[in-house]
């Protein structure tokens, strides 16, 4: 005989795989599997033609550590530590710059803040090839940009800024600004005034009023932005692709290589692999050292 | 004039001991509305337990913020301690607050909440330290000194706020509403701790209240205000039983307020009969008697010979423990509030419909102000 109880628990398992089934689908059969399978690829050989064949093999990884027909070498780690460098600093300069807008558009009228906002996210909503495009007309070899830097000695005659490091650094910044701007604006919008207050009524001002009574109140926003910028700055391809050239190359230009010009999917694959182990050891250490840092509540995601 | 004194650079007011302060006309007026504080003179002396007491809107708080600097006045000036205020910063006043919601850092232990003031000030860590735990100490909120601020209830918090303010020894300690969020029995206690911690520190004390009960308390004077204004200042008992108008005698506690018309030799007409008042009456309009200084009879015991004995009847009685609270109709369908002890034995006390008589005695009746 069936319980009220009973009833009453199978309805909601009905009512839970009703809501979640569609989604929970689309993510096995669009992202998980794919997944997997790409995964899978990076334990097989490659053929001629850069396809994954029989037999097995740990080869890619070999040749992900920097192993080749031609002995070792350092590229790879090169373009690694490359890429986490460039990730990093996008990071930071994205920090640095989200601080004053932000608090710039918290402090004006309660009306106009909501526009001031759809204005720093407005330019993310075109296409991030276009928009990495026009950064390569502002800082190629023709543009003005460009001439000061020549006047100033830091770029030799005839070159652009971009291609180059700084080009990257500056278009990663800008194409990930809002993903720092928008969770650091949501945690200083909860700001408790009164501990700024407080902080100036026990003799704390500018700096240091800042580090001890509003800094610590955006540590949420600001992980999370951290999380929602360097990880994709990390594997960025379009913007190491069209502003970086040969000499800026990124992890994430490395990999789409494997797949498009010389193709060589194993390898591909194992590039795949590591880096999204790093991504997730990276994440997870975060994560520790965010909590560690205690009270002020952990990156939300 | 001496000569060494001649050297002597010119106080800007003579010699103020430390911790009193003197606003003059201080103003404050929020954009496009009436004043939030208009025009305060007062003068509050070094170690002093002042209480602001009013109805919430009525400028007390932004008057605290002003003295805390976290609000300069339109108008007026402000000297702590005989130094003008105008050009110093909050973080360089020798002013510390108890806020309302206690702003204590949720990222600091209660130890690092209440050492912020001296860390900021630069004292070194042993001082520090050696300070921070005698404030503990004092305050009996040791044992929790590496507690997380979210980790302790509303009477330690408050505490420790208190801690946080007291150790960086300030001129002055102003305290925003600090009790409002704690259940009554705290609140007593904190109260009492409160004051002795004043009177042993020797501080200057500013409460902001709308509690007339803390206020009675509490302090050595209250200030009481209304739409921006200082109402009446002085000390707890003179507030409290020589109201100067109807605001300070109705927020104060119960009264008894009528309109009065003098018909000479000290008696003047009231909706309820002639009353014999013993002051000169001058030009005074309104007469105010608290409900506890009301004379209740059984009517047959009546004093009749004596002025100001009026027969009535109870319609209600309002036990209340220590005491009881009677609405007594009078001859004409006036109504007077009168408060009894319950000193004696319940018998005592009348029933709604008893007639009784009440005596309105001639020193108690108070001319206020509308």
């Amino acid at each position: 005989m069936k319980t009220a109880v009973q009833g009453e628990a199978r309805s909601r398992a009905i009512r839970l795989w009703i809501t979640s089934g569609p989604g929970l689908f689309w993510v096995i059969l669009f992202l998980l599997i794919p997944s997997v399978v790409l995964l899978g690829i990076g334990f097989f050989s490659a053929d001629d033609y850069g396809g994954p064949t029989m037999p097995l093999s740990i080869q890619p990884f070999q040749q992900v550590a920097g192993f080749s027909l031609l002995g070792w070498d350092d590229g790879n780690i090169i373009i690694f530590l490359r890429s986490l460098e460039q990730a990093g600093i996008a990071t930071v300069v994205t920090a640095l710059l989200s601080y004053p807008i932000v608090f710039f558009i918290m402090t004006r009228p309660e009306s106009v803040r909501p526009l001031l906002l759809l204005f720093i996210i407005l330019p993310s909503w075109t296409n991030q090839v276009v928009r990495t495009y026009a950064w390569l007309e502002l800082l190629g070899p023709n543009a003005p940009v460009t001439y000061v830097a020549h006047a100033l000695g830091i770029v030799p005659p005839d070159l652009g800024i971009a291609p180059g490091q700084f080009a990257v650094t500056t278009g990663l910044a800008y194409n990930y600004l809002p993903y720092m701007i928008v969770p650091l604006y949501a945690s200083a919008e909860k700001l408790d005034w009164n501990l700024v207050e407080a902080g100036r009524d026990l003799y704390a001002s500018g700096f240091r009023l800042f580090w001890h009574s509003v800094f610590p109140q955006t540590l949420p926003g600001l992980l999370s932005g951290i999380i929602f910028v360097a990880i994709p700055a990390f594997g960025d391809y379009v913007v190491p692709q069209l502003l970086g050239g040969d000499k800026a190359l990124m992890i994430g230009s490395l990999i789409a290589n494997q797949f498009t010009e010389t193709p060589d999917w194993p390898y591909g694959a194992a590039l795949t692999i590591i880096m999204l182990v790093f991504t997730g050891v990276g994440l997870v250490a975060f994560r520790i050292l965010s909590r560690r840092m205690g009270g002020a509540g952990e990156a939300t995601i | 004039m001496p000569d060494s004194m001649a050297a002597a650079p010119k106080p800007v007011t003579p010699a103020a001991p430390r911790g009193a302060i003197s606003l003059n006309g201080i103003t404050r007026i929020f954009a496009g509305t009436i004043p939030a504080v208009d025009h305060i003179d007062l003068e509050i002396r070094a170690g002093e337990f002042f209480t602001l007491l009013g109805p919430s809107g009525c400028g007390k708080t932004t008057l605290l913020r002003m003295i805390a600097g976290f609000e300069a006045p339109d108008e007026g000036r402000l000297l702590i301690s005989g130094k003008e205020m105008q050009d110093v910063p909050a973080h360089q006043r020798a002013v510390n607050t108890v806020f309302q919601s206690y702003a204590l850092f949720p990222h600091l232990n209660v130890e690092q909440n209440i050492g912020f003031g001296l860390r900021m000030k630069g004292v070194a860590k042993p001082e520090r330290k050696k300070r921070v735990d005698a404030i503990m100490e004092l305050l009996q909120i040791g044992q929790f000194a590496t507690r997380n601020a979210a980790q302790l209830s509303g009477g330690q918090r408050q505490r420790v706020a208190l801690a946080r303010a007291l150790v960086n020894e300030p001129e002055v300690v102003l305290l925003d509403e600090p009790l409002s969020a704690l259940d009554a029995k705290l609140r007593n206690e904190l109260q009492i701790e409160l004051l002795r911690m004043q009177k042993r520190l020797g501080m200057t004390f500013i409460f902001v209240t709308h509690d007339q009960h803390e206020a009675l308390v509490m302090s050595d004077r209250i200030g009481v205000m209304s739409k921006g204004r200082l109402q009446q200042v002085g000390p707890v008992l003179d507030v409290y039983e020589k109201p100067r108008n109807v605001f300070v005698a109705e927020f104060l506690g119960l009264s008894n307020i009528w309109p009065i018309n003098p018909t000479g030799g000290g008696a003047a007409d009231t909706p309820i009969g002639t009353l014999q008042i013993t002051e000169t009456i001058g030009a005074a309009r309104l007469a105010m008697i608290r409900p506890e200084k009301i004379w209740i009879y059984n009517d047959s015991a009546a004093p009749k010979d004596r002025p100001n004995v009026f027969p009535g009847t109870v319609r209600e009685a309002i036990y209340m423990g220590a005491s009881t609270q009677y609405r007594i109709e009078l001859g004409g369908g006036q109504f007077v509030l009168a408060l009894d002890t319950n000193n004696q034995a319940a018998e005592r006390s009348w029933q709604p419909g008893e007639a009784v008589a009440v005596e309105l005695k001639p020193n108690n009746l108070m001319l206020i102000e509308p």
